[in-house]
């Protein structure tokens, strides 16, 4: 055909079924496991709130988004076990990035992030988000909020980069759980295939430099290997 | 003639006949813009389906009705207007280019049964007329002279913004429009020549009846031989600013160009006009080459048939420009003015040359085979000599001996 040819490639494409687009109302692209979302509050399987109000998420987060105050547990009706308890729960969404370091420095894993991030304010006080609405309800579920955009599948899986990494990101303790169970889902399995993608993402040659560059390595890469690994996921816990 | 060749005006006027010419008007100008408004639409649904996207599908059926909502949003947009422009030329600006958008349909025959020697017109109260809203004897060149005119929307605009990349872009826009205009004019020459009309209700009469051996018709197409006719398609398609030829509007280098000022209807104007001079260029080489509105009719009102077979024929233009614009990518500027100046206008020029000698051989009782001897030999000597002109002209500039 020539010159001619390339009409016939775009030509073949009319009417085919396949679309690069997804209608984004209406239906959204599968999220991967580990996409940071809007924040939860978890609590423990009796219903006692893990937060002790360490101010530690508060200290790490880079945008000074998260206001925390303590305060003593009253004896007769303790709201955390321990001490302790978050008093004061905010975060400001106007100036969360979502980067994750709070679930990370959280030592009772009281804070983790949900897959949901479409939300959206029509003033600065409604940006943030206080305790009330950052803690699971009595089920253990996220509070879904008017205006927040929840899907099937959101809530679950919260806290997934957590169960993924071993404490201390000592590679030791990968598959072993080093955290507490939740209410309304028990303990969390750790993060599957963990051996399987290290395989992957350390690439065909045996890497033979440092125990900190592998785990640099491993963090950056995993995302390409997220997307095969989420579609299975995704449908199975649909 | 009169007024024109339309058989309504050539009588006594009284003002029946001035409510049917508005009524023309009236009707002509809803066509225009619902055709304005799905080609829009047509467009971006099948561009998006050329590129596996669903395009518009929110705003009524289809998204049929998202190019009506576009519009109602452009009339409540803030209309902003520079410090540094030049406020009348500005506002200007815009105008000229839609004008002439619509005048330029004003000639194009849509309808009329043009089988078994009808002439295409059709009875309206009593009176005849044709279904085309004025027939002008200078006819085609009404219509060139109106694109001539969209060329100084566009440079104004340009030029009107006190601003860079408008005025770069349509510096580029008025060399663009006028190299391609000369080989519009020249096919279009070649046309006139054979049906020896400027008229164009008088250039769908030619091309119109049962054609050679019954079923191949007389369009202009096969008259004139192809070449005019895909040199009108190239030239109409830079004319029009349309990819491949969309250097003008270039959002990567220029920013949109003329238009980069313009916010609110203002803006949607332009786009109006530029959607508005499609269908209307595809209606106009519909009414050149492949017999306007002329057709068979099958059965009921002929004057339908004229009107079914004219939209007909549009569409698949405009789906030809859509499938063009979704397959190449935009040329290089001196790929474009290489191609207009050193391709598109001699190639028009000699066929326009090749043809009128054919016609006066023919008139005159030459002897064919010599006659397309000599033509061919001296066609093929201008060709070698102007292929020789521009390799030594390449390589004195690659030397540096010119610039």
């Amino acid at each position: 055909m020539g010159y001619l040819g390339g009409f016939l490639v775009s030509l073949r494409q009319i009417g085919r079924k396949q679309r690069v687009t997804t209608e984004y109302p209406k239906e959204k692209a599968p999220k991967p496991d580990r996409t940071h979302g809007r924040h939860v509050l978890n609590r423990y399987e009796d219903g006692m709130e893990k937060c002790i109000g360490c101010e530690l998420c508060a200290g790490v987060c880079p945008a000074r988004c998260i206001f925390v105050r303590g305060a003593d547990n009253p004896p007769d009706a303790p709201v955390s076990p321990g001490e302790r308890y978050g008093f004061i729960y905010e975060i400001n969404y106007l100036r969360c990035i979502h980067c994750d370091l709070c679930v990370e420095a959280c030592p009772t894993e009281a804070i983790t992030e949900s897959k949901m991030f479409e939300f959206s304010f029509t003033n600065r006080a409604d940006a943030i988000y206080t305790k009330a609405e950052l803690t699971v309800d009595d089920a253990g579920m996220p509070q879904k909020l008017p205006w927040e955009d929840w899907r099937p599948g959101e809530d679950l899986a919260t806290s997934a980069w957590m169960r993924a990494t071993a404490p201390s990101g000592s590679a030791e303790f990968e598959g072993i759980v080093g955290w507490s169970a939740e209410l309304g889902y028990g303990l969390r399995a750790p993060e599957a295939d963990q051996e399987h993608k290290d395989a992957v993402t350390a690439g065909p040659s045996p890497s033979d430099h440092g125990h900190v560059d592998h785990d640099e390595a491993h963090d950056h890469e995993d995302h390409d290997e997220d997307h095969d690994h989420d579609d299975d996921h995704g449908h199975g816990g649909l | 003639m009169g007024m024109g060749g339309d058989p309504l005006l050539a009588g006594h006027i009284d003002l029946a006949i001035v409510l049917i010419v508005l009524l023309k008007v009236v009707l002509v100008f809803a066509f225009l813009l619902v055709a304005t408004m799905l080609m829009i639409w047509f467009e971006r649904k099948v561009v998006g389906d050329f590129q596996n996207r669903v395009g518009p599908n929110t705003a009524g059926p289809f998204g049929v009705l998202q190019t009506l909502a576009d519009g109602i949003k452009f009339f409540f947009k803030e209309d902003l207007i520079p410090d540094r422009a030049e406020r009348r030329v500005f506002i200007l600006a815009p105008l000229l280019t839609v004008v002439p958008a619509f005048l330029l349909f004003s000639v194009v025959p849509f309808g009329g049964d043009f089988t078994n020697g009808h002439d295409g017109s059709v009875e309206i109260f009593g009176h005849t007329t044709y279904l085309q809203l004025a027939d002008p004897a200078i006819g085609i060149l009404f219509a060139l002279a109106m694109s001539s005119l969209a060329v100084y929307g566009v440079m104004l605009a340009g030029w009107s913004s006190g601003s860079k990349y408008p005025l770069l872009g349509s510096v580029r826009a008025s060399a663009q429009m006028v190299s391609y205009e000369a080989a519009l004019g020249l096919s279009v020459c070649a046309v006139v020549l054979v049906t020896g009309t400027l008229s164009t209700h008088e250039m769908v009469m030619s091309q119109a009846g049962s054609g050679w051996l019954g079923f191949i018709p007389r369009w202009n197409l096969l008259v004139v031989g192809i070449i005019p006719f895909v040199v009108f398609l190239l030239a109409s398609q830079a004319e029009l600013n349309r990819p491949p030829f969309d250097l003008v509007e270039a959002e990567q280098e220029l920013v949109g160009s003329y238009h980069t000022e313009y916010s609110s209807i203002r803006f949607a104007l332009f786009f109006v006009a530029e959607f508005m001079n499609s269908v209307t260029m595809a209606a106009l080489i519909v009414t050149l080459f492949l017999g306007g509105p002329a057709g068979p009719v099958l059965f009921g009102p002929g004057w339908l048939w004229g009107i079914i077979w004219f939209l007909l024929k549009t569409v698949v233009f405009l789906f030809g420009f859509v499938w063009v614009r979704s397959t190449l990518p935009r040329v290089r500027y001196d790929q474009l003015m290489d191609l207009g100046w050193k391709v598109l206008i001699p190639l028009s020029l000699g066929w326009l040359l090749l043809l009128a000698t054919f016609w006066v051989a023919r008139d005159q009782h030459w002897n064919g085979f010599v006659t397309i001897a000599i033509a061919g030999t001296i066609a093929l000597i201008f060709f070698g000599l102007l292929k020789a002109a521009v390799k030594t002209s390449r390589i004195r500039r690659l030397e540096g001996v010119v610039d």
